[in-house]
């Protein structure tokens, strides 16, 4: 039972491995600086803004992007959609990547690192606190991530028998996989609710957590895309055509129903007004929505999903879109007042550069050496005649028909 | 990003834009963000509070609280980058809350300053320390509990050695008080706590100290008396304002009733506040938001939280829904397609 994964093996190094590597190193220097001479030494973080982009991009961004695992765990175990499970195991590992590294940079902006284990004692707990909900949460998901990430590593050691009697139990990790990621992903949305009118009205409403989750959700359909396109051209590899556009158009789908209840919520709150006043936030607002409009008129015509460069590209848009709409809501839509401004420093930005970069250095590393990517369709069926998958594409219900 | 839309005040030794601090209002949030039926019941402040009443009419700038809060708390001098190159720590010189500086008198200033506690072309003063809310966000919002609410005084105490410094506090805080000290390596979070924190401190080093009246403790019943008797009065009418503490044994500065605000500041404001304000300038122009609600924000995000995570039974149901499904599914599936 293996081959259906396979690594990809080859030369790991690269130009652009090499660039990111340097880039990981650049942010050592700062994080070197950060924790011998404190926060303000790197970041132009103050009282202001006591959150940069190390929380907004690193953190929120990033476990978005990190949602890829969540959606297609979505997907093909609680709706069954089998034919999307080639995705799965690329989508688990940049799930691993995202909230693990996620949950670093979290670690290196807290003020008081040395105390972070506070979290875990039960007689601090503030069961009020939607920070400590949602920081134990991304923990037990990073857990969850790796037993659901571990079959690879028992497949390459060949412990079978581990890995049958993990399975058993799969179902339960499987479950709590997409039970986890609802729950904190709307928190990183509710968290912004007790900011009250320090945070513009055109991202404050009670919906936030709605919002946070939905984008949640497009977010994961997007990085699914994006991955397996930059796979099968960085890899020269088949593309899964088929399965992408049909994920293309779900996507679309998502992103359509959020974006007419993000402008009913806008309009109903009588905020609507503010997305014309000129300000930076105003920019922000319409940058932010047109590039999602644009982004689902593109493939709304159904034969243009199943054509990879436009499906890349509204993917691109649609990352963008959420990417924006969650540094709005975090940095851009806030003002606390007294005159406070915030824009990253170099030292910030390399250190956000240099977390993204490790983490598509690990990826590349994973897939080249681990059985991650899914063998093509046509070279595994010669192999193993697999009927179900083989029809079950066309009819969304890939394996249904065999009984177990 | 923040762009200034109001008045401005100024850190006093400040000048033009060095000290420059903008107070921005956003339409009326309140309003919006509040409704829908999840909100948390407001907290009620103990009965026996207390808390500070600070009147700007009466402050005359002189700055003696700061200087003994400092004393009090034990906290460095501090010397914007400006002023370095002539004054070499000895003078103390904040124009704003921050790690080393609890409570700062700022100026509001407009047009020529010709009159003191005039919106337009006049100028007044304004202590900024905690407020020491009654629904404090601050004590919401920490994941730790390091910033407790003391059920007898409601006196907000932050504990450091709790205190992981994920600056959420910092974040929520609606009027900007709690400060994290960047410099440092081992930064900590910093903010009045109403000189609890000293030993030996019989209350507040800065109303302690007030030549004037204006910063004054007392129970907040007994500040909300004063403050209600000080509007009620005409303006010019003599007044003996206490010193110190009310029922203490200073002797009152007696001086006419000034034109007030209609109301003092930290009533029922955002859930309302342990530590009140009077003014003759507008109480936005000193820094404080007047378009907010009179409930706390904490009572939003809590009662999100609460309401999909009561006792957990939400997250249990759907996780029984999900493993069900994953389960069925999985049977339907050979044991390799599990991974
Ligand atoms: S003023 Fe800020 S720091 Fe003070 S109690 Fe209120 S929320 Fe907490
Ligand atoms: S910075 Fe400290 S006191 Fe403030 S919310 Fe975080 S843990 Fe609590
Ligand atoms: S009460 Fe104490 S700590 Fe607070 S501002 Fe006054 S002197 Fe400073």
């Amino acid at each position: 039972m293996t081959a259906r994964h396979a690594p990809l093996g080859g030369r790991f190094i690269s130009l652009p491995v090499v660039i990111m590597a340097l880039f990981a190193m650049v942010a050592g220097f700062y994080l070197y600086h950060r924790f011998v001479y404190g926060l303000g030494s790197v970041t132009n973080l103050s009282d202001g803004y006591p959150w940069g982009i190390w929380i907004a991009i690193d953190l929120v961004v990033g476990t978005a992007l990190g949602c890829a695992g969540y959606v297609m765990a979505l997907m093909v175990y609680i709706l069954n959609k089998g034919e999307y499970h080639p995705l799965v195991r690329p989508a688990i590992l940049a799930s691993l990547f995202g909230y693990g590294l996620g949950g670093i940079a979290v670690m290196i902006d807290l003020g008081r690192y040395w105390q972070g284990y506070n979290m875990m004692l039960p007689w601090l707990t503030n069961v009020n606190s939607v920070m400590l909900e949602t920081a134990l949460c991304i923990a037990a998901y990073i857990t969850v991530l790796m037993i659901e990430f571990s079959p690879v590593f028992l497949e390459r050691l060949g412990m079978t028998r581990v890995r049958e009697k993990l399975n058993r139990f799969l179902f339960i990790i499987i479950a709590l996989g997409v039970l986890l990621p609802t729950m904190h992903q709307s928190s990183m949305g509710t968290i912004l609710v007790v900011l009250g009118h320090q945070l513009s009205p055109l991202w404050q409403t009670p919906l936030l957590p709605l919002f946070f989750l939905i984008s949640a959700l497009f977010m994961g359909f997007a990085i699914v895309i994006f991955e397996a396109v930059m796979s099968s051209v960085g890899f020269r590899r088949p593309l899964e055509g088929e399965v992408l556009g049909k994920l293309t158009g779900i996507m679309a789908w998502v992103m359509l129903g959020y974006l007419v209840l993000r402008f009913l919520d806008v309009v109903y709150r009588g905020s609507f007004g503010l997305a014309f006043d000129g300000s930076t936030q105003a920019i922000m607002f319409w940058l932010e929505n047109l590039t999602a409009v644009i982004a689902v008129a593109l493939v709304l015509p159904k034969a243009n999903r199943f054509k990879p460069h436009l499906m890349f590209v509204c993917a691109c848009m649609i990352l963008v879109s959420g990417t924006i709409y969650r540094v709005n809501c975090y940095l851009v839509g806030y003002d606390p007042g007294d005159g406070f401004l915030y824009f990253p420093t170099v030292g910030e930005i390399m250190v956000t550069l240099g977390i993204f970069s490790l983490e598509i250095l690990l990826y590349i590393a994973f897939v080249k050496n681990l059985p991650i990517l899914h063998t093509p369709q046509s070279a595994y069926e010669e192999e193993h005649p697999h009927p179900a998958e083989a029809s079950g594409s066309a009819t969304g219900s890939a394996g249904t028909a065999r009984p177990a | 990003m923040a762009i200034n839309r109001r008045a401005f005040l100024k850190g006093m030794a400040a000048d033009g834009a060095a000290g420059a601090a903008a107070v921005v209002t956003i339409g009326a949030t309140g309003e919006a963000v509040a409704g829908g039926g999840f909100q948390r019941t407001p907290f009620e402040m103990p009965a026996d509070a207390v808390g500070l009443l600070y009147d700007s009419t009466l402050c005359i700038g002189c700055r003696a609280c700061q200087a003994a809060c400092k004393e009090a708390n034990g906290m460095a001098a501090e010397v914007p980058t400006p002023y370095q190159d002539w004054n070499e720590g000895l003078w103390d010189s904040p124009t704003d809350l921050s790690g080393d500086t609890l409570t700062v008198i700022q100026v509001y200033q407009d047009g020529n300053m010709a009159v003191k506690d005039r919106a337009e072309d006049g100028y007044a003063f304004m202590k900024r320390q905690c407020m020491h809310c009654t629904d404090a966000s601050c004590v919401s919002v920490c994941p730790v509990t390091a910033m407790t609410k003391d059920p007898v005084t409601g006196v907000v105490i932050h504990h450091e050695d709790r205190c992981i410094g994920c600056r959420y506090c910092v974040l929520s805080c609606p009027f900007g008080v709690p400060r994290y000290q960047y410099d440092d390596p081992f930064g900590a979070i910093t903010k009045c706590q109403l000189c609890t924190n000293v030993p030996d401190q019989e209350y507040s080093a800065c109303a302690m100290v007030c030549p004037t009246g204006a910063t004054l403790y007392g129970r907040v019943d007994d500040l909300k008396a004063e403050a209600r008797l000080r509007l009620a009065k005409d303006p010019g009418a003599e007044h003996a304002y206490p010193r110190g503490r009310i029922g203490g044994d200073n002797e009152p500065n007696v001086a006419p009733i000034p034109v007030y605000q209609d109301d003092f500041y930290g009533d029922n404001i955002l859930g309302g506040t342990q530590c009140l304000t009077l003014a003759g300038v507008p109480y936005d122009r000193l820094g404080l938001p007047l378009e907010a609600p009179d409930f706390s924000y904490a009572t939003l995000t809590e009662g999100i939280q609460h309401t999909l995570y009561r006792y957990m039974i939400l997250p249990a149901v759907v996780l029984g829904g999900l493993v069900t499904l994953a389960w069925r599914n999985s049977r339907r599936h050979k044991p390799e397609d599990w991974d």
